[in-house]
C-alpha cells in the first residue's frame, strides 16, 4: 500500500453512529486521528469513548458513518481485520486468557507454530521477556495470568499490542490500576512510539495525565463530539466545562463529622506471605485512608477483615465485638461492606440485569419470606440509579452493556444499599469521571458523618488527602505509617509507601 | 439534539431509552426454540401415526419417560449454577435396589421408603462432599459416582430381578382425573421449581452463583451451601424417580434407568439451560421432555433401531449446546 500525503491523518472518521437496541449511543462522530500524535479521548462516563474506540477496533460496527485509513475507505469488520491492519485496542476491562501463561498470551493470534504443530516454546519465551523488559517490567512470563496483579495484566495487555507493531494503538484507561511509576513507564513507551510515527488513543479520566501525556483532546458528551482542540490551548475548566456542560463543584472536606467510638480495630492481623502485623482502628464518623503502592497488601487486608480469604492470626473487632469472619456473609451480617477493586472479577454478574446486581446483596430486603417483591426491588434499585446518576437504558438491561464507569457506580450502590455501619472501599473511584468524582466524595462525607467508619484504600493520593481523617500507609504487607490529616501530605505518603530496599538505593 | 447532562435530572437517560422490544426479548429466549420444535415434533410425529392425535397416548407414553423428566428439572438448576451431576440415573438404580432389598428383607414398605429416600440422599451428600468441600471438578466425581453408585446396585441385586407387592405397583397405570399419576407429579413438580427458581431469592442466587462465582461470595451470598442443597436435592429427586421407575416395571434390576443421565443432560440441554452456568429456565425443561417424548415415542412406532434412536438423541444433545451457545453468545454483545 502506497503511504499517503504526510498531512493525510491516519484514520479520518466521518459521521461515525452507534445504536444498541435503538438507543443511540454515538452520534454523528467525525474525527481525524494525525500520525504521530498522542490524542485523548475525554468525557463522562457513558459518553461513547469506549464505543468509538471499539468500532476502531472491529469489536462493533458503527450503523451509520465512514472510516479511511490513510486517505482510503476501510471497514473494519472484526478484531482480527483491525489487528491486520495495524490497529489494537487494550481494551479497559483485561480479556487475556487467564489459564494460559504471560508469554502464550503475549505472542497469542501471531505465532501458527511450526507444520507440525508444535509451538516453539523457548523463543516464544524469550521473545515475550524482552518484551516486557522493553516495558522495564519485571515477571515471570512463564507464569499463567491468573496470578497476576491487575497491574501485570494490564503491562501485559500493553505489551501485547507493542508486540503486533501496531500503527494506531487505543488504550481505554490504561493507567487506572498502575502505580505513579509504572504511569511513567507506560508514558515514556508512548511517548517513543509516538516518535517512531505511531498514533496512540488515550482514554482517561485523570486530566493532569491526559496533560502530561497527549497533543490534542476530543471531548465526547452524551454520544457527541464536542470539540477536538490541542490540549495546550484549553484550561482544565474549559476542558470539564465541555465534558459536563458546566461548572464543577469543587469538592470541600467534609463537614466536621462527630468522631465516635472504635467501629473497626485490627490488631496483629497476619497472613504469612501477604502482610505481618497489621493493626489499626477507624472510629465512627472517621474516614482513614489506606495508601501505598499497587500489591503493598491493601486489598488483602481488606478481603482478610472481610472474610474472602481470612488472616491466619490476629484479631478484628466490630464495634468492640471481637468477631471471627470466616465468609463474607458473616461480615455482611455484621454490618461491615466492601467495594472490591476488582470490578469484573468480584464485583458484577455480567449477563445479569443492573437490579439484579444492585440488589445483590440485600436479599432480606427485597425478598421478605424468601420470594422476591418485585416492586419493591425495583424501587430500591431506580432509586440508586437516581442517586448515583447512573446512566442505563433500563434496570433489565445486563450490566455488562453498561460503560465501565457505570458499572462501578451500580456496585456502589449495592453496597450502600446494605446501610454499612463499615464500609471498606477499594479504589472505589477508578474509571468514574470527574463530575460524578466530586459528588461521590460528598457523599461519602455524608456517609461518614451519619455515623458510619469508612476505609478508604486509594493510590490516588489527592483523593487521600482530600477525603480523609487519617491516613495509613501500606509497604510490602507492614504498615509504615499513621499520618494525621494535619501533617498529611504527598510527600509523606510517598515516603512511607516505598519500599525500605529501593529507598536505601536511592539514598 | 437536545442535551440532556446539562439539565440537573440526569435520569432522563433511564426514560429517554427504551428497552429492547419485546418481541425480540421473546424471539431470542431458547425456549421459544424448544417450544417451536415441539410442535414441528408434534405434526411430523402425528403425520406418521395417527395416534399422535390421541391426548391419551401422548400422555401414557409419556410415563416412560416423567421419572427422568423430574430429575432433569432439578438437574437443571444444578446445571444453572455451574455443576452438573451425571449420576443420577445410578442413583436411581442404587435406591431402588437398597429400597427393594429392604422391603424383601423386611416386609415393611414405609421403612424400605425411608431406606431408598435416605440412600439417594447420602449419594447426593457424597457428591455434594467430593465437589464443594473438596473442590473437585463435578464432571469429574460425577462420572466416578455413576460407576460406583450403578456397581454398588449391581453387587446388592445380582443378576436377578427383585419383586415388589402388588399393591405398589403400576404407578403409571393410575389416573387422577384422567391423568397418569407420573404426569401429575411432574407438572406439579415443575409449577413448584419453576417458583422457586423464577419468584425466590434463592433461585435468584442460583443464577448469580452461576454467572459469577466469585462475585456472588463477594456479594454474601453462600454458594457453598447452596450447591451442597442442590446435590442433596438431586439425590432426592433420583430416589424418588428410581422408586417411581420400580412402581412401573414391577421389580427392580441393578440396571434400572441405565443411560438416563443423557436424556436428563439432553432434557436441560434442549430446553436451553447453559451448559456454563448461569441461564436456563425450568419452563425450558418442561417443554424438552415433552419434546424427548414425542421424539422417542415418534422413534419406537416408526420401528427404528435402538442404535438409530441413540443417533438421534446424541445428535440432538449437540445441535442444542451449539444452539443455545450461538443464542447466548448473540445476546452477549
Ligand atoms: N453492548 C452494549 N449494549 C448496549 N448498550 C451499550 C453497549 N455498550 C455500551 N453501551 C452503552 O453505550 C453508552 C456509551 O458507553 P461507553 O462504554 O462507550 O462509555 P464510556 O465513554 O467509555 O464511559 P466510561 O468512562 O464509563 O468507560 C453507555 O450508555 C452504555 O450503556
Ligand atoms: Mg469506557
Amino acid at each position: 500500500m502506497a503511504e499517503a500525503a504526510a498531512d493525510t491523518p491516519l484514520i479520518a472518521a466521518r459521521g461515525i453512529s452507534k445504536s444498541f437496541a435503538q438507543i443511540e449511543v454515538l452520534r454523528d462522530v467525525d474525527l481525524d486521528l494525525r500520525r504521530g500524535e498522542i490524542h485523548a479521548l475525554l468525557g463522562e462516563n457513558g459518553a461513547g469513548k469506549s464505543t468509538f474506540a471499539k468500532i476502531l477496533a472491529g469489536v462493533h460496527r458503527p450503523t451509520r458513518g465512514t472510516l479511511k485509513l490513510n486517505g482510503e475507505p476501510v471497514e473494519i469488520p472484526n478484531p482480527i481485520v483491525a489487528q491486520r491492519l495495524g490497529i489494537t485496542l487494550i481494551h479497559q476491562e483485561p480479556i487475556s486468557f487467564p489459564d494460559l501463561s504471560v508469554a502464550e498470551n503475549l505472542v497469542l493470534g501471531r505465532t501458527r507454530g511450526s507444520p507440525l504443530g508444535r509451538v516453539p516454546w523457548a523463543q516464544m519465551t524469550r521473545e515475550a521477556r524482552e518484551l516486557m523488559d522493553l516495558l522495564g517490567v519485571r515477571m515471570d512470563v512463564t507464569k499463567p495470568m491468573r496470578g497476576l496483579s491487575i497491574a501485570d495484566q494490564q503491562m501485559v495487555e500493553i505489551a501485547r499490542a507493542l508486540a503486533s507493531d501496531s500503527r494506531l494503538i487505543i488504550m481505554d484507561e490504561p493507567t487506572a490500576p498502575l502505580t505513579p511509576k509504572e504511569v511513567d513507564t507506560l508514558f515514556a513507551i508512548a511517548r517513543r512510539l509516538r516518535d517512531e510515527g505511531r498514533t496512540i488513543v488515550f482514554i482517561s479520566h485523570r486530566l493532569e495525565e491526559v496533560r502530561a501525556l497527549c497533543d490534542r483532546v476530543t471531548v465526547f458528551r452524551d454520544g457527541n463530539k464536542i470539540a477536538t482542540e490541542e490540549i495546550g490551548k484549553l484550561t482544565d475548566a474549559d476542558i470539564i466545562r465541555l465534558m459536563i456542560g458546566r461548572p464543577l463543584r469543587e469538592y470541600m472536606h467534609k463537614s466536621r463529622a462527630e468522631i465516635g467510638e472504635v467501629a473497626l480495630k485490627v490488631e496483629n492481623l497476619t497472613l504469612p506471605g501477604t502482610f505481618r502485623d497489621v493493626s489499626f482502628e477507624v472510629k465512627k464518623g472517621e474516614i482513614v485512608g489506606l495508601g501505598g503502592l499497587v500489591g503493598a497488601g491493601r486489598t488483602d487486608v481488606a478481603r482478610a477483615i472481610f472474610g474472602v480469604a481470612p488472616a491466619t492470626s490476629g484479631t478484628v473487632s466490630i464495634n468492640g465485638r471481637p468477631v471471627d469472619i470466616r465468609e463474607p456473609s458473616q461480615a455482611i451480617a455484621l454490618g461491615l461492606a466492601y467495594v472490591s477493586e476488582d470490578r469484573a472479577v468480584s464485583g458484577i454478574f455480567r449477563t445479569l440485569s443492573v437490579e439484579e446486581n444492585i440488589t445483590a446483596a440485600i436479599p432480606r430486603k427485597i425478598a421478605p419470606g424468601g420470594i422476591i417483591r418485585g416492586a419493591l426491588e425495583k424501587a430500591l434499585a431506580s432509586e440508586s440509579v437516581r442517586k448515583l446518576r447512573i446512566r442505563l437504558a433500563s434496570l433489565r438491561q445486563p450490566i455488562g452493556e453498561l460503560s465501565g464507569g457505570n458499572q462501578q457506580k451500580a456496585i456502589l450502590a449495592r453496597w450502600l444499599l446494605t446501610d454499612p455501619s463499615v464500609l471498606i472501599l477499594d479504589e472505589p473511584t477508578r474509571g468514574i469521571d470527574i463530575g460524578v468524582k466530586a459528588e461521590f466524595y460528598e457523599m461519602i462525607g455524608e456517609l461518614a458523618a451519619g455515623g458510619r467508619a469508612i476505609l478508604l484504600i486509594s493510590s490516588e493520593l489527592p483523593e487521600l488527602l482530600a477525603l480523609c481523617d487519617r491516613v495509613l500507609v501500606m509497604s510490602e504487607g507492614r504498615l509504615t505509617a499513621n499520618i494525621a490529616r494535619a501533617d498529611a501530605t504527598q510527600e509523606a505518603i510517598m515516603s512511607a509507601a516505598v519500599p525500605r530496599s529501593t529507598q536505601a538505593v536511592a539514598a | 439534539m437536545t442535551d440532556q447532562t446539562s439539565t440537573p435530572t440526569a435520569v432522563s437517560a433511564l426514560d429517554a431509552a427504551p428497552p429492547r422490544p419485546r418481541w425480540q426479548v421473546i424471539l431470542i429466549r431458547p425456549e421459544t426454540m424448544t417450544f417451536v420444535l415441539l410442535v414441528l415434533a408434534f405434526i411430523v410425529s402425528s403425520s406418521i401415526s395417527p395416534y399422535f392425535l390421541d391426548i391419551n397416548y401422548i400422555l401414557s407414553s409419556f410415563t416412560l419417560y416423567a421419572e427422568f423428566s423430574i430429575v432433569a428439572l432439578v438437574l437443571t438448576m444444578v446445571i444453572i449454577a455451574g455443576e452438573i451431576d451425571l449420576s443420577p440415573a445410578a442413583n436411581m438404580a442404587l435406591s431402588a435396589c437398597l429400597f427393594a432389598w429392604t422391603y424383601q428383607a423386611t416386609q415393611s414398605m414405609p421403612l424400605a421408603i425411608l431406606v431408598g429416600l435416605g440412600a439417594g440422599i447420602a449419594m447426593g451428600a457424597f457428591n455434594a462432599v467430593l465437589v464443594i468441600g473438596m473442590q473437585l471438578p463435578s464432571i469429574i466425581v460425577t462420572i466416578g459416582t455413576l460407576t460406583l453408585y450403578r456397581g454398588l446396585a449391581q453387587i446388592i441385586a445380582g443378576d436377578q430381578s427383585i419383586r415388589l407387592p402388588d399393591y405398589f405397583i403400576g404407578i403409571n397405570n393410575d389416573l387422577w382425573l384422567g391423568v397418569p399419576v407420573p404426569v401429575i407429579i411432574f407438572v406439579v413438580v415443575t409449577i413448584a421449581l419453576a417458583f422457586f427458581l423464577g419468584a425466590t431469592i434463592w433461585g435468584r442466587q442460583i443464577y448469580q452463583i452461576g454467572t459469577n462465582e466469585v462475585a456472588a461470595q463477594h456479594a454474601g451470598i453462600r454458594a457453598r451451601r447452596i450447591k451442597f442443597m442442590l446435590f442433596l436435592a438431586m439425590g432426592f429427586a433420583s430416589a424418588v424417580a428410581g422408586m417411581m421407575t420400580a412402581s412401573r416395571l414391577g421389580s427392580v434390576r441393578y440396571d434400572l434407568g441405565l443411560g438416563g443421565e443423557l436424556q436428563m443432560v439432553l432434557m436441560a440441554m434442549l430446553g436451553g439451560t447453559y451448559i456454563f452456568g448461569g441461564r436456563g429456565t425450568i419452563l425450558g425443561t418442561f417443554l424438552a421432555a415433552w419434546l424427548l417424548s414425542v421424539i422417542s415415542t415418534g422413534m419406537l412406532t416408526a420401528q427404528w433401531l435402538p442404535a438409530t434412536q441413540l443417533c438421534v438423541l446424541g445428535l440432538l444433545l449437540i445441535i442444542s449446546i451449539v444452539a443455545t451457545n450461538l443464542i447466548y453468545s448473540r445476546t452477549q454483545r
